[in-house]
């Protein structure tokens, strides 16, 4: 049993990864009808800048604000430095190829998330590196038995934190409102007096911005990052969006944390050597099966 | 009357087909004016280009003596045009109420609080099957409703020009009747000029008070509604050859 929930724990905490970078894919692909192929890449570069601010700061960090304040400094850095990196992309890499087409978007995406790549290997390198041990967090306790770590419980908490925030923007609030009717026709959107170009700039800061706080998350509870690790999470991430329904805010939620738990579970209990192509096979029957993902897209035909 | 919307000359190209040849509509303060025609005059176009959602090559658009030559398409909504159209189109996976909100998005000085819920009344006393209707996606409304809740979401702006294109389109008798009571209720009481697109020639005219007919893209014949309504061809090519008294 302890192994059960220990397991169910880890599986939360990737899957809140994979959530994070999902509702990236989901809001960019809802507007746009792009998948954002450099999204994988906007999170490896996020975890990134993160270990850059731990390491350069590391000593300001242990005198004056704390490890858990060392965590916020480098998660705002790289919200506010991958938000920036997200519209920076839209202008440079997608704005100019709008009336080209989708396939075209498609291609620059590849390219940009290529670009990304070899630009996060030219900065820091192509070895892995290793978030300093001496400046994340680990006090381990034991909860009902189980050995966590406040880490584990912060990330969760942060997680499910900024997901209810995102869900409450986009579900509850006139400009969320304003989004969602974007998404579904551009056209009456303008018509309502809604600029078109706000709400695109808004998904491609906050996209982002989510991406590049999983990637210090990310960071801080493997430690070990490398500049080709975007690729990878980007696929596990998109995994998650069509599982849950590509487009859907919360099935993209729901799609990330069960797939953290399966590959968990699949880990812990079958194989941890296959658990990423357990990751995709999931990805295949979810397109077999049910296309349109778990929660479906949200349809309202008159019956 | 003082003009609040003319058109003058205005081309618009749709790739290498010219839709516009060179139209000229005015429409006054508290006015009606309906244009008529038949499928491809465009009727549709036109609407669309006042709006700024498709572009035009020449020709001026002004409201209020303002050059809308410049202005953004999405900040009309805010200056007083509100264009219910064509098909509908209400934002299927969101609420009859988040759609009337949309409605307001662009008028930044309508407080959106008690004025918003008071202008929302007006809307649902005007159709009150939308009131009861306010949480339901607008996807699972019939056509009537969707229809009445297109106007809803144009009107909840306070528009001082409504562009309405083809409200009667696809629906039953009874529902028409009821759209149409709406439009001559606006305008009788709000003072709400509207530009009124429509196929249903005699509906149209028996609340306008000037037409205009547009064939292949040009303005064929115009005059006041009466005058339309006894035109020998106007008669035959569009009212059914009947004779209407006016």
């Amino acid at each position: 049993m302890a192994t059960f929930i220990e397991q169910v724990i880890n599986g939360l905490t990737i899957g809140s990864f994979y959530a994070l970078v999902a509702l990236g894919y989901s809001m960019v692909y809802g507007v746009m009808k792009l998948i954002n192929f450099a999204h994988g890449d906007l999170f490896a570069l996020g975890s990134f800048l993160g270990y850059s601010l731990l390491v350069w700061g590391s000593s300001f960090i242990t005198t004056h604000v704390g490890l858990w304040g060392g965590m916020a400094v480098a998660m705002v850095g790289a919200c506010i430095g991958i938000g920036l990196a997200g519209i920076l992309m839209e202008r440079v890499a997608y704005r100019p190829v709008y009336p080209a087409g989708r396939l075209s978007l498609v291609v620059s995406a590849l390219g940009m998330s290529i670009f990304l790549q070899n630009g996060i290997m030219a900065v820091w390198g192509a070895r892995t590196q290793a978030y300093p041990a001496t400046v994340v967090p680990s006090t381990r306790f034991s909860l009902l038995g189980v050995p966590v770590t406040s880490l584990q419980i912060v990330i969760l908490a942060l997680s499910f934190a900024l997901m209810l925030f995102i869900w409450y923007i986009v579900e509850k609030t006139t400009f969320g409102a304003a989004v969602r009717a974007t998404a579904l026709d551009r056209s009456t959107a303008t018509l309502m007096g809604i600029d078109v170009r706000v709400v695109i700039f808004f998904i491609f800061a906050l996209g982002p911005a989510l991406g590049g706080i999983a990637g210090v998350m990310n960071g801080m509870y493997y430690r070990a990052i490398s500049f080709n690790m975007g690729w990878t999470y980007g696929l596990k991430a998109f995994t998650a969006t069509i599982l849950g329904g590509i487009g859907n805010i919360p099935g993209a939620m729901i799609g990330g944390l069960l797939l953290g738990l399966f590959e968990s579970l699949f880990a812990g209990y079958i194989n941890g050597a296959w658990k990423d192509v357990f990751v995709f096979v999931v990805l295949i029957a979810t397109l077999v099966w049910r296309p349109t993902g778990l929660l479906g897209e949200k349809t309202a035909e008159k019956v | 009357m003082a003009t609040v919307l003319a058109v003058r000359d205005l081309v618009v190209n749709y790739g290498a087909v010219q839709a516009l040849k060179g139209i000229s509509i005015e429409l006054g303060e508290h006015d009606i004016v309906a244009v008529l025609g038949a499928n491809g005059a465009g009727k549709t176009t036109l609407l669309k280009s006042i709006s700024r959602i498709l572009a035009i090559k020449s020709g001026s658009i002004q409201f209020r003596e303002r050059d809308l030559q410049t202005t953004p398409a999405f900040q009309l909504a805010g200056m007083g045009i509100a264009h219910v159209p064509e098909g509908r189109h209400v934002f299927s996976t969101l609420t009859v109420d988040e759609n009337l909100d949309l409605g307001a998005y662009g008028v930044r000085n309508l407080p959106a609080g008690r004025e918003l819920v008071k202008t929302k009344d007006w809307i649902f006393d005007l159709f009150p099957i939308l009131r009861e209707r306010r949480k339901q996606l607008a996807g699972t409304l019939s056509g009537g409703e969707q229809q009445m809740l297109a106007i809803g979401r144009g009107l909840i702006s306070k528009p001082h020009v409504l562009l309405l294109d083809e409200p009667s389109l696809g629906l039953a008798p009874i529902i028409v009747q009821e759209i149409f009571r709406v439009i001559r209720q606006i305008h009788e009481e709000e003072g709400v000029s509207i530009l009124l697109v429509e196929q249903n020639a005699r509906k149209a005219l028996s609340v306008a008070r000037y037409g205009y007919i547009l064939e292949l893209g040009k303005v064929a014949i115009e005059g006041d509604a009466c005058d339309l309504k006894n035109n020998e061809r106007v008669r035959a090519a569009y009212l059914g050859g009947a004779k209407i008294v006016c």
